[in-house]
């Protein structure tokens, strides 16, 4: 299969702080990658590097083949993000508007469908994540689960080639987070999309990845499978795939200059 | 660093900063005046909605009218009271209207109408768009390709400009109402005399003068919330400073841009 995305050496610095340090990696068309990481590994940079809101200080990144995301115009890096959706953490719903009204407003910026398809549209998709009785509700009425699941079907509203998924299970409890994940896997094998997820929650990674990556502070650790990424003998895959208290990611913060910090010398 | 370069350096971080800061704007009310056509002309859908403007005209300018009619009622009265018994010296009682009406359609009624319109839509408009910066919506928005500029900006600028330019048409008159209402209990001038020297003393100029000021003041008030709204960083905390801001540099520009408004027209003879 060919590649969707391919991260090309890709470097981001944010005030002098190197955030990531020549990422390379290839997401294959239809898979789902999940992309691992601890706070601060440079996962969340990433994400928006892939999605065209930040850019890149060096490297690249080449999608749907082609297009070099460093060298878009503002007009076709706009073309681009009609072509992917994106859930963000919170699930980023406007909250001046109602359920139904978020899904729709792609459908209303993007496209030139009259008013009642965009309406039998937003309904479908909203029946796609369940929500479909809720779409009269505002934002602010929905539960954290409900606001992901409103998030996505606004991402899916303009059948994207590719999903975005910025911690997909984070601040859910472990059943609503289980119910995102079958989401996840659902809209992959009914729209055919690719998908890209970035997550920390190993159990959730573990039951949506085709492949995986490891970052760690900005820099590319490992790719595998699920499996071969659990049989990893490196010893800091070891330690975050299995969420271990021991190994080099606990030593090095131990090894942070406490004494150092509090003799001041 | 050397002790006596540090003062210098300060001084010339808060000059660039400033720099920053007016370039910033600039670029955002000209990105702002880039996506007007668009915003006003593409099809039904794309466009700023009558609907979406009719609300935010009167998020920022219905609900502040009685609160301008209000104050500048207060300051037309003040004038008058303050002015009275110097033209009652000079045997010039009646010229009160004149003073009182020049004063509130070329300087007060503007002016106070937008410091009043700051607390009311600049402040609001600040945390909104600040709100929605830290929960992803601006990034959403990108994300969806579609520009925030369009979306929230230019419906906020015209809607703040043009109820700016209303609210300072109703504090003129209630100004002028002020003055009327004080001058016939309290200084004993007849309301038509009273209200034949404000439309002697007043020219087509002063009113229009008055407009021009009110129009630039709503595109500050605005431009100036969104452009600290948007550049909210560090969740809640960052909102309320943005919030504190918008209405302390909004009330300072007000002011600075009002005296040269002033100086220029003096200058020409408006």
């Amino acid at each position: 299969m060919p590649d969707a995305i391919q991260v090309l050496d890709v470097s981001k610095k944010f005030a002098g702080r190197t955030v990531l340090d020549g990422v390379r990696l290839d997401v294959i068309e239809g898979e789902t990658l999940v992309i691992l990481g601890g706070s601060g590994s440079g996962k969340s940079t990433l994400l928006r590097l892939m999605i065209g809101n930040l850019r890149c200080d060096g490297g690249d990144i080449i999608v749907h083949q082609s297009k070099s995301l460093a060298s878009l115009s503002g007009l076709e890096l706009d073309e681009y993000r009609k072509s992917i959706g994106v859930l963000f953490q919170s699930g980023a719903l406007f909250n001046s508007m109602s359920v139904a009204d978020n899904v729709a407003l792609p459908l209303r910026e993007h496209t030139d469908l009259p008013e009642e398809t965009i309406e039998i549209m937003v309904k479908i998709k909203l029946e796609l994540v369940d929500l479909r009785e809720h779409a009269d509700k505002m934002p602010a009425m929905l539960s954290g689960g409900m606001k992901k699941r409103a998030g996505l079907a606004r991402a899916i509203a303009l059948d994207p080639k590719i999903l975005f998924y910025d911690e997909p299970s984070a601040g859910l409890d472990p059943v609503t987070s289980a119910e995102i994940d079958q989401l996840i896997i659902d809209l992959n094998r009914k729209l055919g999309v690719t998908s890209v997820v970035v997550t920390h929650e190993m159990d959730s990674a573990f039951r949506i990845a085709d492949r995986m990556v490891l970052l760690d502070q900005g820099k590319f650790v490992a790719a595998g499978t699920a499996q071969q990424m659990r049989d990893s003998t490196d010893p800091l895959v070891h330690q975050f795939v299995h969420g271990l208290a021991d190994g080099p990611l606990t030593d090095r913060r131990r090894a942070g200059g406490y004494e150092l910090d509090l003799l001041g010398t | 660093m050397n002790v006596l370069l540090r003062p210098i350096r300060n001084v010339g971080d808060r000059a660039l900063g400033f720099l920053e800061f007016i370039g910033g704007l600039g670029y955002l009310l000209r990105d702002t005046a880039v996506s007007a056509p668009r915003g006003l002309l593409a099809r039904r859908g794309r466009r700023v909605g009558w609907q979406n403007l009719w609300a935010q005209m009167v998020r920022v300018g219905v609900r502040s009218i009685p609160i301008v009619m209000l104050v500048l009622f207060c300051i037309g009265a003040i004038l008058t009271l303050q002015m009275g018994p110097i033209l009652k010296r000079y045997g010039a009682l009646a010229e009160v209207a004149d003073i009182i009406s020049i004063a509130t359609f070329r300087e007060l009624g503007p002016l106070v109408s937008a410091i009043v319109l700051t607390g009311f839509a600049g402040a609001s408009i600040a945390a909104e768009i600040g709100t929605m910066v830290v929960s992803e919506e601006i990034e959403a928005l990108e994300a969806e390709a579609i520009s925030p500029i369009r979306f929230l900006v230019l419906p906020r600028l015209i809607a703040t400009t043009c109820m700016m330019i209303c609210v300072a048409v109703v504090g003129d008159i209630t100004g002028i109402l002020g003055g009327l209402t004080v001058s016939h209990l309290v200084l004993r001038i007849g309301g038509h005399q009273y209200i034949t020297h404000t439309f002697d003393a007043i020219k087509v100029r002063d009113f229009v003068t008055g407009l021009i000021k009110a129009g630039v003041f709503g595109t500050l008030i605005s431009g100036l919330a969104c452009y600290l709204g948007l550049g909210v960083t560090g969740g809640a905390q960052g909102v309320g400073v943005a919030t504190t801001r918008t209405v302390v540099l909004t009330i300072v520009a007000l002011i600075s841009v009002d005296l040269l408004f002033t100086s220029t027209f003096y200058y020409f003879g408006w």
